[in-house]
Order: structure tokens, then sequence, then C-alpha cells
């Protein structure tokens, strides 16, 4: 072990201080939790613990991870009953005096333990019509604002944890609505591609109908547990609903914004010259082929 | 053994980072049929990880940049010990790998006249590296991901590669893989296949590297018959995070240096100003007067803490081990003072989340603690510069796992670059090999039976050994035997240590089923490190000078005569590991007449 890099949260005579994490185990057949005690030790975040239990205790408990940073989206789970990256949550904003539950998302089959199948993602993810740029400027470049690229960036932060996913009361308790529903992931991400300033397509036929976007009701429980505080719900879902409902109701008030927004001067006159909306070209995308029976 | 699957592909790529999925984009589009396995999910690649951006002369920022400057920046960074033609491919060719990027969707940050903006790097002349923030990493993968999705590539996720597969010949001709989600085996088929899964820092206690950098490429090379180069040429990180305790080791930009921070000691002093070596002396200012105005005039010369990683790591080091380091054991890195909250906010946005909310540090108006961290092999896979080919036919390498590039150290921006410059150029020579393939070779099936019941052993000697304490030790060992400061003593001694857990590492028992068992998956992880572990060793044992990402105490200096002029070689020769001398070829004139250009 590391005993030099091994702090106790308390000093004392005692028995050195510990702590309880009561985690799920099974599989698709059922399981229950288990209390497991170890060692505790100043500054951890909730996946140190468990993994001191697999090294320790409980070596087949099976767990996803990777960067241990916030960066990947991997380690999601609900502690407490709260969905959150396990990476990221420091053990000294919890409660020790009882047992920590953690337990696999809710919102997807469990595979084994705190693993679980989140394939209806990545299904997802292939509906969606993918960035179709428009031509560059003459010397073979783009040119984009930096007021342009601002907002579909912030959707670029999202790390695929999924836990927004796993909130959406669409598709938490009601599997049923999975095959015609995109969830707030994948609007976050059609939003970052009908944002993207050289993008041609027009993906709002689809948010209709395939992705099921009239199904959000904007409870903002997304936005909640987003670990890159990406504002879900304001910055992405309720502009594409509006987009669909002007295309659907009001195709020239959505034209007129549309033209005002890749009109708008950018600071060298060179960049306005060559902005991709001189070559803009809408796309409309075909009408999806009908979603399989629930 | 029990039944497998079996799937049959033109080019199999193994790894789905940058290098990966850059060259699966290029065979797909060339109309080879191909697969990606990777180890986790799509797009948790221990590319996602890497922040400050991709290092490519475009100009846009510094008109005066060029292909010439940046290959001469590489080469100087590596020590001379570079595959000088890929240095020369990486340099011409990364300009148009970014705008490429660019136009499959990536947003990298602007410049006012809305071209991309580049940013300040050690090592670095001119300010180069397209960026988004702090997380240029993801940027990358998202987009490649998006790319490959769109293309309608087969991915096989959480499937660990145990073994390449070879023809009677000896040629690579597919894999066995185990699907981690269910412990069933699976075989591929391949004319070609491409090794892209990243390094090997999971070898070392403090690394910045995820739990998927265990060398299993580099292991899987040396198994297959390829050679590896330069692997005593590890890249420690002068700034990681070494507080608290559980967090040692995160990555802290290099950014964070080339957007203005600066590291000083326990006394406030700015240390670096005492560790400027000989060699960068004509491009290093040595006033902090001067280093305040190299930001925005680059007649002037760079400041200290912007020379090249190793340069900074071993000056950390060393005021550490002089008893000058914070509280924790490291040094202080300040931007806090020197640029506004604004600033930092907008150009740091994951180092200030990540200080705040792991450490309660707001680098806004706080100093980090940083210390040195195993991040980065520049050695790996040797392989021919145009094509990535190994030495072993129908094996390619690209990324962390091929060598050569960035000879003895490695510059920030040019990791990034590489996947994509060598992931497309091994994606072409892979589809031309596989072209050229009279028949396609069909793997021994006795190796698939022989490789799988190693495997499923674990499960079945109830040996005393539990794999998490192997891994330990072993990391216990690399950390303190074959760190940054190296001594023959300490090297044969982790030889010894080697023999030592490699005969733990055997005797592994795991409990559990073979679904999603993770103690099963360190037990196969732990031969690819040991692997690793002893090339890196027995190359370092060998190499007796410092040089780069190789610090011997007991040879202090370079040998420019002798050690200079050569890459260490290690390959298996009837199952022992074994190192080699291979004199670099040298560089044609009009290449080496740009190092002899004035800084």
């Amino acid at each position: 072990m590391t005993p030099h890099a091994d702090t106790p949260t308390t000093g004392g005579t005692g028995a050195p201080p510990t702590v309880t994490l009561a985690i799920w185990r099974g599989d698709a057949g059922g399981g229950a939790f288990r209390d497991y005690t170890v060692r505790a030790i100043e500054g951890e975040v909730v996946l140190d613990v468990v993994h001191r239990i697999q090294a320790e205790l409980a070596g087949d408990l099976a767990v996803r991870w990777n960067c241990k940073a916030g960066k990947c989206g991997s380690c999601s789970a609900e502690v407490n009953g709260k969905p959150r990256l396990m990476c990221m949550t420091r053990m000294s904003t919890l409660d020790t005096t009882a047992p920590i539950t953690i337990s696999p998302m809710r919102a997807f089959p469990v595979m084994r333990d705190l693993v679980t199948d989140v394939s209806y993602n990545f299904a997802v993810a292939r509906r969606i019509p993918p960035f179709a740029p428009g031509p560059p400027t003459g010397d073979g470049t783009y040119r984009m604002a930096q007021f342009d690229v601002d907002r579909a960036q912030e959707f670029h932060k999202c790390i695929e944890c999924f836990l927004c996913q796993n909130v959406c009361h669409v598709i938490r308790d009601h599997e049923e609505n999975k095959p015609r529903y995109a969830g707030p992931r994948f609007f976050v991400r059609v939003a970052s591609l009908e944002m993207h300033p050289l993008d041609t397509l027009d993906r709002r036929q689809l948010l209709r109908t395939e992705l099921g976007l009239g199904l959000c009701n904007i409870t903002k429980c997304c936005t909640e547990v987003c670990p890159e505080h990406i504002h879900i719900t304001d910055n992405a879902i309720i502009p594409l609903k509006e987009r669909v409902v002007d295309a659907a109701y009001d195709p020239v008030a959505w034209l007129g914004r549309k033209i005002l927004r890749r009109a708008r001067p950018t600071p060298a006159a060179e960049a306005a010259a060559s902005s991709p909306a001189q070559q803009h070209n809408e796309v409309i995308v075909t009408d999806p082929p009908a979603v399989s029976g629930d | 053994m029990s039944d497998y699957e079996t799937h049959t592909f033109d080019v199999l790529v193994i790894g789905a980072g940058g290098a990966g999925l850059r060259a699966a984009v290029e065979t797909e589009a060339a109309g080879a049929t191909t697969a990606v396995v990777c180890k986790s999910l799509l797009g948790k690649a221990h590319t996602v990880m890497a922040e400050g951006g991709i290092a490519a002369a475009l100009g846009s920022v510094w008109p005066e940049d060029s292909w010439q400057v940046h290959f001469r920046d590489t080469m100087r960074g590596g020590k001379m010990l570079n595959n000088w033609r890929m240095a020369q491919l990486h340099a011409q060719e990364s300009p148009d790998r970014v705008l490429e990027l660019e136009s499959w969707g990536a947003l990298f940050d602007r410049t006012p006249d809305g071209r991309i903006l580049q940013r300040d790097f050690g090592g670095h002349r001119y300010a180069r590296l397209a960026h988004v923030g702090d997380h240029t990493g993801l940027e990358m993968i998202r987009t490649l991901q998006d790319r490959a999705v769109a293309a309608g590539i087969e991915v096989f996720m959480e499937c660990k590669i145990i073994r390449l597969l070879t023809d009677p010949s000896g040629a690579v001709c597919g894999a066995l893989g185990l699907w981690r989600e269910s412990g069933q085996f699976v075989v591929f088929h391949a004319k070609a296949v491409i090794l892209a899964s990243g390094g090997i820092g999971k070898t070392w206690k403090f690394t910045t590297n995820s739990w998927e950098g265990t060398g299993d490429g580099h292991a899987l090379a040396l198994w297959a018959g390829a050679e590896l180069v330069d692997m005593e040429c590890i890249q420690f990180h002068p700034t990681g995070m070494i507080w608290p305790a559980s967090a040692r080791g995160l990555l802290v930009t290099e950014a964070v240096r080339g957007d203005g921070g600066i590291l000083k000691n326990r006394d406030g002093e700015r240390f670096m100003f005492s560790y400027i070596p000989e060699y960068y002396a004509d491009e290093t200012a040595d006033t902090i007067e001067e280093a305040d105005k190299w930001y925005d005039d680059k007649t002037f010369r760079r400041p200290p803490e912007l020379l090249p990683r190793d340069e900074v790591a071993r000056a950390v080091n060393a005021e550490v081990k002089a008893g000058r380091g914070s509280p924790h054991g490291g040094v202080y890195l300040d931007i806090a003072s020197r640029r506004s909250p604004e600033y930092i906010r907008r150009r740091l946005p994951s180092m200030y989340q990540q200080f705040k909310e792991l450490a309660d540090v707001d680098i806004t108006t706080q100093m980090m603690e940083i210390g040195p961290t195993c991040h980065y092999a520049m050695g790996g896979v040797r392989v021919e510069a145009d094509t990535e080919a190994s030495t072993v036919p129908g094996l390619f390498a690209a990324g962390e796992v091929a060598g050569g590039m960035h000879g003895a150290n490695r510059l920030g921006g040019n990791s990034l670059s590489d996947l994509l410059v060598f992931g497309r150029r091994a994606g072409i020579g892979a589809v031309e090999y596989a072209r050229g393939l009279q028949h396609p070779p069909v793997p021994d099936p006795g190796e698939v039976e022989a490789a799988a019941a190693a495997a499923l052993g674990f499960f079945d000697h109830g040996g005393p050994e539990n794999p998490y304490a192997v891994h330990q030790d072993l990391q216990e060992a690399m950390q303190s035997l074959v760190g940054i400061i190296r001594t023959e003593a300490d090297l044969v001694r982790a030889v010894e240590l080697l023999d030592e857990l490699d005969g733990r590492a055997r005797a592994v028992a795991v409990e559990g089923p073979r679904q999603f068992n993770p103690a099963w998956h360190l037990a196969l992880d732990l031969q690819s490190m040991l692997a690793v572990a002893r090339a890196t060793t027995l190359a370092a044992i060998a190499r007796r000078e410092s040089r780069g990402g190789h610090t011997r105490d007991d040879y202090p200096d370079p040998d420019p005569e002798h050690f200079g002029k050569l890459n260490m070689v290690v390959r298996l020769d009837k199952g022992t590991v074994t190192v080699t001398e291979r004199p670099i070829p040298p560089m044609p004139d009009e290449l080496a007449a740009l190092l002899a250009a004035e800084r």
C-alpha cells in the first residue's frame, strides 16, 4: 500500500477512521446492496473509496471509470440516490455517519454491479445527420467569429456521462419512450450542429418526429445534474423547440432570424466578406422512416 | 476451449483515441472494411484528457511561423533522437490535419479576424497550438467519433485485445480479443492491423494516464516479434496535481504556463531562471523583464517556464530535493497574480473546475501546488516514417504506441498533431499493404486456443496473489527506481523486482464470474505492463548518458559522440527481452541546414 499518501481524516489514538459504502451488487437477474467498510482518507472522492473496496474486499466489483478527473464521463452512478460522477464527488461533501449508497444509473439496464448498458445512447447518436459544412473561403479555410462559435462551443463541452439521460423522466421511468425520444444529451448534440456557424443541414423535422423533442416538458432536471454546467434546457432545448415551432407554423419568422444571425458583422471585414452565409444552402432532411412500435 | 465468435475485416484498428479513429476514417474512406476495437466505451479514450492544443504551423497568429521552424523546435525538443523523417512529415502535414478537423466540425477558439487562434507552449518558438479552451482533446475525440459513426465504421467497445495472431510466415493477420462485458472471446481476422493503443503510464504510481494506459499495444507488438525503440525515454510532465493525495498525478495543462503562468518555490522565487541549460541559453530569457515581454513580442526570448518539459520537470524535482518545495512536496504554479480572473476562467475552464472541485483551490486567486507526473512514452513500436509499418508485416502503429517521432522528449501539443498526421498515414499504409496481399493470411487456430487458455487460467489455479496488490507494487517499483532520475544500481534492482513481479503476476487468482470482472482485466493488463516495464528498464540501463526523458545520475551529461547517434531497440529474442543499439540514419542536408539556422 501507500502509507505516506494515507492521511487519516481525524487524529486521535483510537482505530483509524473508516467509511462504509453500500454498493449495489448484482446483474440483470437482480441484486442487492452490500456494505463495505474501508479506511477513510482525507481529500478522497467516492471513486477512490470504490477502488479501495475493489482492491481489498471485492476484486470483481464492476465499475466503469477512465480519467478520474471529470473529463471523460465514464463513472456516472447514483450516490445516495443523486446522479453524480463518482470521480468528482468528494467524500467530505457526504454524511459518512451512515452508509453511503452507490447504485447504477437507473434509466439504463444493469449489466453488472455499477455498470449499465448504455447502448441506447450510441444508437440515438447514429440517427442524427452529421455535420455538413458549406464550402470554405477562397483560400480553402473557414472564417468564424468567436461570438458565433461561443454558443456551439458550450455544447461541445459535453463529456457524454449520460447523467442527463439518466434523470430525464421521459425515459427514466418509461422505457417504452426510448425508441421515439433522443433525450437531453442528443438535443444538445443537435443544438451543437444547428448552431454551428458552418453547418447547412436542417434537422428540425427530425427533432419533431423521430427524436421526440415535444416529449420534453422542460423540467430542467438535466441541467441540474450536468457536471459540465451546460445550460441544457435554456440554451439547447428551448431554442430548438422555438425553431421547431417556427418551422412548423411561421417559416418567414424562422428564415428572418436565421438570415439576421448569419449576416451579423464580424470584427474583420475580411471575415464578413467570406462568411459561409454567402454560400448558405438550406438542405431539408427528408421525412425519417417511421419509428418502430414502442 | 469454449467457442468464440469470429469477424473478418480488411483492417483492424486497436484503440479508439485520436490516432485510431483518424486511421479508421482513412481506411473506411479508402473502401477497406474496418473495425475499431477499444477497451472502454467509444469517446472515453485517453485523448479526451488532452488539454492544451494541437501544434501546427498554421501561422494564423504569427505569420512568421512555418513547418521548418516547427521541425526545428521538435528536433531540438527531442534532443535529436527523433526519427527526423517523422518530424518532417509531422511539421509539414499538421496544418492540413487541423484544418481538416475543422471541416469535420471541430470548433477551435478564434482570432479577431475569424481564424484559428493559437496559443504558446513550451519549446515552441511561436504560438502554435490550435485549441478549445483547455479541453482540446475532447473536441478532437468527439469530432473524430462523430465522423466515424457517420461513416458507419464498426466499433467493438469494451473489448480488450490479448494477442495478435500471426500466419506461419510471421505476418500479423488478426487478433484475439476478450469482451469485457460478457467475458467471452472474439477473434478478428484482418489483412492488416493498426495499433493505436496509446501509452503506458499506469505502470507508474503517479501518472496522468487513465486506467487504459497499460501498454497493451507495446506488449502486443513485442510478443508478435516487432521492434520497440526509445523505450527508456519517458516524459514526466512537470505540472501534475499533488494535493489532495488521491488527485496526485492529475494533469495540470502546460497551457497555464503558455498563457502566462509561472513557477515559484517556497520562498516565492521564480526559480526557473536558475535552470536554463546551455543548450537552450540562446533562446531563453534570462531576466524577468525579457521573459514577460515575450508573450507579445517574439523578438524577445522565451520565459524559462516554457523550456521543454524534461527541463522543467528536472528543475521542479531539484527544487523540492533542495528543500525549497511546497508543503505537500511540490512547487507553486501561479497564474492568479499574472492574469485577470476573467481571462483565467475563459482560457482554462477545466483547470479552474478541477482545482475548485477537487482541492478547494481557486486558481484565479490562489497558487496551485504541482509536481512531476508520468505522462507520456516517447518510445514505442519502431515504424517506417511514411507508412507507419512496423518491422513485422501486416502490423502498423500510430500515436503514442509508435516510437520515433518525438525522440527523447516530446513537446507539448505535438501529440495531438501526431495522432492526426500518423493516424492518417497508418490508414493509408495499411490499406496499401492489404491490397497488395495475394492471399489473405489465416491465423493459426492453435495460437488462439493457447492464448485463451492462458487467460482463463487465472480463474483456475488458485494462486495466492491479488492483482491489485501486484499492480501497486509494480507502480511503487517503477516510481522509485525508474523515475525521473535514474542510476544503474536502481535500474538493476528494478530488473530483480520485475523478475519477482513476473512470478507473482502469473500466480494471480481471480474470483467471481467472467462477466465484467475488473480483477481479471487487471490480471491481463499486468502482463502488458510488466513487459513494458522490462523494456523501459533494460533500455534505460543501456543508455549510459542523460538525454530528454532519460536522466542518469551516474551519467549526468549527454554523450553526443556515442549515444547521441543511437536509438535503443528492444525486441524479443527466443522469449528474452534484448536491447541493441541502432545507428540513427544521417539527416539530409536540407533538414540539417534548418537545425543549424539561428533561433
